[in-house]
């Protein structure tokens, strides 16, 4: 190795990744974090100690051999690198902008029990980016070739998140023809109907499926799995195996009066209309929303932050942000909480709604506030909110964004008879295969787990997907040579 | 995979126009009471419309609609042969329709009659009688009616300005036909929401089954965003995926009607961009 003994390198401060100005970036979609530029990236390479038993790599669920991948960064062998990465990630430029890192492979590196650990998502971001364009099958198969070689078969992933997208990504790889069943027309799930354009641009997620593409996945947007097609119509029309990635849409709401007021939105409304719609380019684009001076957001996590920072940037002139407890309890990633601050969020904790009130046309004009405290511990171990008896304000507001969770949409389990559910509704998969109640049927993602993050997502799909290659092509057929790094055992 | 127009008429020129597209995936599952989203062009809105008709053995469905705004006008811009960009369908739970002991009778106002025509149709498949009641302003704007005539055996119509059967609304027809006939099993009203409304006043105290389809706005249509959200009997539901027909005597009509108003402005403002660009064609 270099020089430098390990001790220097971990002293060697984290690089930082530049920023747009927050003042700036508040008012515009672009992205928020530039990325590295390859000098950036080889200093932050060089702060990899190269340990032989890699912590950060436990603490990625795809176990990313990460070391390694560093390890060709230093060599400034992006292709090598690219390779490494995705022999267990099919989506490393989705990755390294979106995982939380801090609880994941950063959290567990070793430099960071002393310092700042090493940056893994910026350099994975990083390595994803610059290898760009290039033949994706190639890298991911080790050969030039992606032919179909199994034409005999074909499988139907249902919803187009990360799930699916590994799940059918994994597949195509080896060889097994691979249909996606999307019911928006756009393809990629909450990364192209959810995630903000400044948090994940969506040309990095369109690049990402026309890397599927070229590996013979076929999309099909536009189509309803239990409304166009059935999953039993599926199995009858011959498709070997079905996966169900269709997610955790259904958004739940305050169940108080006035939440049917103009102006009172769901997050997925209202992300989808700027997200997926477009709505920040309006009147360009068709999809509207309306701009509102005074906003207020209810929930503390990723979909809280990303629709308050949304709607600074769609022009309100004050954002804020109610939670029922403090920020020590929000759910969402301290990197967005951080940002969102610098762009001027307005935080209100132990704050929660009682009611909207509405003028004669029917829209949210003032929100009447509880104030709450913090009480014993509940079952998620954080403390519980409590009303402070009394204790109200009224908050004027011309729209409200609610973000307090999502729960399982019921389509394709109401049209599927056998298929076994939970209680709310989440699909019953097994955790090593995901096979559900009925047999080469398959589900993955937040459509079995609840909201979770898009890597555990990913690594559900990934374990789907080898657990049907395995059954159609035979264990050593799901595990092409060149897939997993040679000392590998442990493959998600 | 965009969908292609095989045939295009305007019903009501400058006003209603009829499509036939090709869509055989959606004709061999679509059901009286389903509606599609589809999108014109590449930054377009998604916009729902309820399937008027569909020939699963053709592999088409028909559309009717009114030149509301942006949306509807750009895709009356569309003629047979182009292609709708984006479809997808069959959404909404369909109209349930089973044998009954007495009468239907299907209320259509406005563009609604298209919507209507699929299921009197369902209802007079399934052996029930159909009694159809349409209604607009004068006989120009009426829909359908051939077509509603050539299986229903009563077919009423009201005119406002007296042009064409009675002169009125159509809950007048109603009303003396509820009152003559204790029999009927159950009303269906589609149209303008101030006429589904009346349309549920008008039965409530007769007792009579009185269902309504819901117009609320949608963006995915498939129960992710709650822009649908409707209050019926006093509950939040969904009018895309748990209607979008519901018990009218149950519907908050006043909250459907302002939510409906909630982007007015910004639908006019992109109306009239639209229009500066686009050289008007409705009366070719
Ligand atoms: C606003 C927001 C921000 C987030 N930020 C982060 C983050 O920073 N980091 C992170 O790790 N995670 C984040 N998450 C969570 C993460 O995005 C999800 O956990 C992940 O996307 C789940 O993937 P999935 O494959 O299960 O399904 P989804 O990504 O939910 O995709 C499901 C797809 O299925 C489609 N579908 C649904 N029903 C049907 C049907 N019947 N037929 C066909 N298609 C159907 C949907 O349209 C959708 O495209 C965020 C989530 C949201 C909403
Ligand atoms: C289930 C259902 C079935 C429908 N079937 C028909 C039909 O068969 N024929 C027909 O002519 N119309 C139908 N509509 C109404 C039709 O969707 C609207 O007229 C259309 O969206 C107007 O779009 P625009 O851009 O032309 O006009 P805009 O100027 O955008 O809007 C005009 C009015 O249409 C309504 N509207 C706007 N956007 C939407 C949206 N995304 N979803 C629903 N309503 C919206 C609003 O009330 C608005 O004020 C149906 C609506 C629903 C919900
Ligand atoms: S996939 Fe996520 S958790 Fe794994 S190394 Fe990359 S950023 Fe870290
Ligand atoms: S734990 Fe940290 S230092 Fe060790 S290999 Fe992983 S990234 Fe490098
Ligand atoms: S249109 Fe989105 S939930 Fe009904």
């Amino acid at each position: 190795m270099s020089a430098n003994a390990p001790s220097k390198k971990a002293k060697a401060p984290r690089t930082a990744m530049p920023e747009q100005d927050p003042k700036v970036r508040a008012r515009n979609f672009e992205e928020v974090a530039l990325g590295y530029t390859e000098e950036m990236a080889l200093a932050e390479a060089a702060r990899c100690l190269q340990c032989k038993k890699p912590a950060c790599r436990k603490g990625c669920p795809v176990e990313i051999d990460i070391p390694g991948f560093i390890k060709q960064v230093a060599a400034r062998d992006h292709d090598a690198a690219y390779a490494v990465l995705r022999a267990t990630n099919s989506l490393p430029a989705v990755c390294g902008r979106v995982c939380p890192q801090e609880t994941q492979c950063e959290g567990s590196c070793i430099v960071g029990k002393k310092g700042e650990p090493v940056a893994i998502g910026r350099l994975e971001r990083f390595v994803a980016d610059t290898y760009l364009a290039k033949s994706a099958c190639e890298t991911v198969t080790g050969g030039p070739a992606c032919a179909m070689a199994r034409d005999d078969l074909k499988v139907a992933c249902i919803g187009s998140g990360p799930s699916s997208l590994t799940c059918a990504g994994y597949l195509a790889a080896r060889g097994i023809p691979v249909t996606v069943f999307e019911a928006l027309h756009e393809v990629g799930g909450v990364l192209v109907y959810g995630i903000p354009e400044f948090r994940l641009p969506k040309a990095v997620v369109r690049q990402e499926v026309e890397a599927m593409k070229a590996l013979g996945v076929e999309f099909r947007p536009n189509w309803v799995g239990g409304k166009t097609i059935t999953v039993p119509e599926l199995l009858e029309s011959g498709y070997d195996a079905v996966f169900i990635g269709v997610g955790a849409g259904l958004p739940r709401f305050l169940g108080i009066p006035g939440e049917n007021l103009i102006g009172v939105f769901s997050a997925n409304e209202y992300l989808t209309r700027v997200n997926l719609g477009r709505a920040y380019k309006f009147p360009a684009t068709d999809t509207p929303t309306f701009p509102a001076s005074h906003v207020v957001v209810f929930g503390g996590g990723n979909v809280a932050m990303d629709a308050a920072r949304t709607a600074m940037r769609l022009g309100a002139e004050k954002v804020s942000l109610a939670y029922r407890r403090t920020e020590h309890e929000m759910p969402c990633r301290l990197e967005e909480l951080h940002h969102a601050k610098e762009e001027g969020l307005e935080i209100l904790c132990l704050n929660a709604p009682l009611e909207f009130i509405g003028d004669e046309n029917g829209r949210l004009k003032q929100i009447v506030m509880q104030r709450m405290m913090l009480g014993e511990p509940d079952q998620s171990g954080r403390c519980a909110p409590v009303a402070c008896q009394g204790d109200t304000c009224v908050l004027t507001a011309e729209m409200a964004i609610v973000a307090v969770g999502t729960g399982a949409n019921p389509l394709i389990s109401q049209t599927t008879p056998g298929l076994e559910t939970y209680r709310r509704g989440y699909i019953v998969a097994d955790d090593a295969t995901g096979e559900t109640s009925i047999r080469n049927v398959f589900a993955g993602g937040d459509i079995v787990t609840g909201a979770a993050t898009v890597i555990s997502a990913m690594g559900a799909g990934r374990r789907a997907a080898k657990a049907i290659a395995e059954r159609l092509l035979g264990a050593a057929a799901a595990d092409p040579p060149q897939a997993e790094p040679a000392d590998d055992s442990a493959d998600m | 995979m965009p969908s292609r127009i095989l045939r295009k008429r305007r019903l009501i020129p400058g006003q209603t126009t009829e499509l036939v597209i090709e869509a055989p995936h959606i004709a061999a599952k679509a059901k009286p009471g389903n509606f599609v989203i589809l999108r014109v062009w590449e930054d377009g809105e998604r916009i729902p419309l309820t399937i008027a008709d569909a020939d699963p053995e053709a592999g088409t469905i028909t559309l009717v609609y009114l030149i509301m705004g942006k949306t509807t006008a750009h895709l009356d811009t569309l003629e047979a042969g182009d292609d709708i960009r984006d479809l997808c369908g069959p959404l909404g739970r369909p109209t349930e329709i089973h044998k009954l002991a007495g009468p239907v009778i299907c209320v259509g106002g406005g563009t609604g009659i298209a919507a209507m025509h699929h299921i009197a149709k369902g209802h007079h498949l399934a052996g029930n009688h159909v009694v159809t009641i349409i209604g607009a302003r004068c006989e120009e704007l009426l829909l359908f009616r051939d077509e509603l005539c050539s299986f229903c055996p009563e077919v009423l119509i009201s005119t406002n300005d007296g042009s064409c059967g009675r002169q009125g609304f159509v809950t007048d027809l109603l009303v003396e036909r509820l009152t003559e006939d204790k029999t009927v099993a159950e009303v269906v009203a589609i149209g303008p929401v101030p006429m589904m409304r009346a349309v549920a006043e008008a039965t409530k105290p007769f007792g009579v089954k009185t269902t309504v389809s819901l117009n609320s706005i949608m963006v995915d249509g498939i129960g992710m965003c709650g822009a649908c959200r409707v209050t019926v009997g006093g509950e939040t539901r969904f009018a895309c995926v748990d209607g979008p027909e519901f018990d009218g005597h149950l519907v908050d009509f006043a909250g459907l009607a302002a939510r409906l108003t909630s982007f007015k402005e910004q639908e006019r403002v992109s109306y009239e961009e639209f229009k500066k660009s686009h050289v008007c064609q409705c009366s070719k």
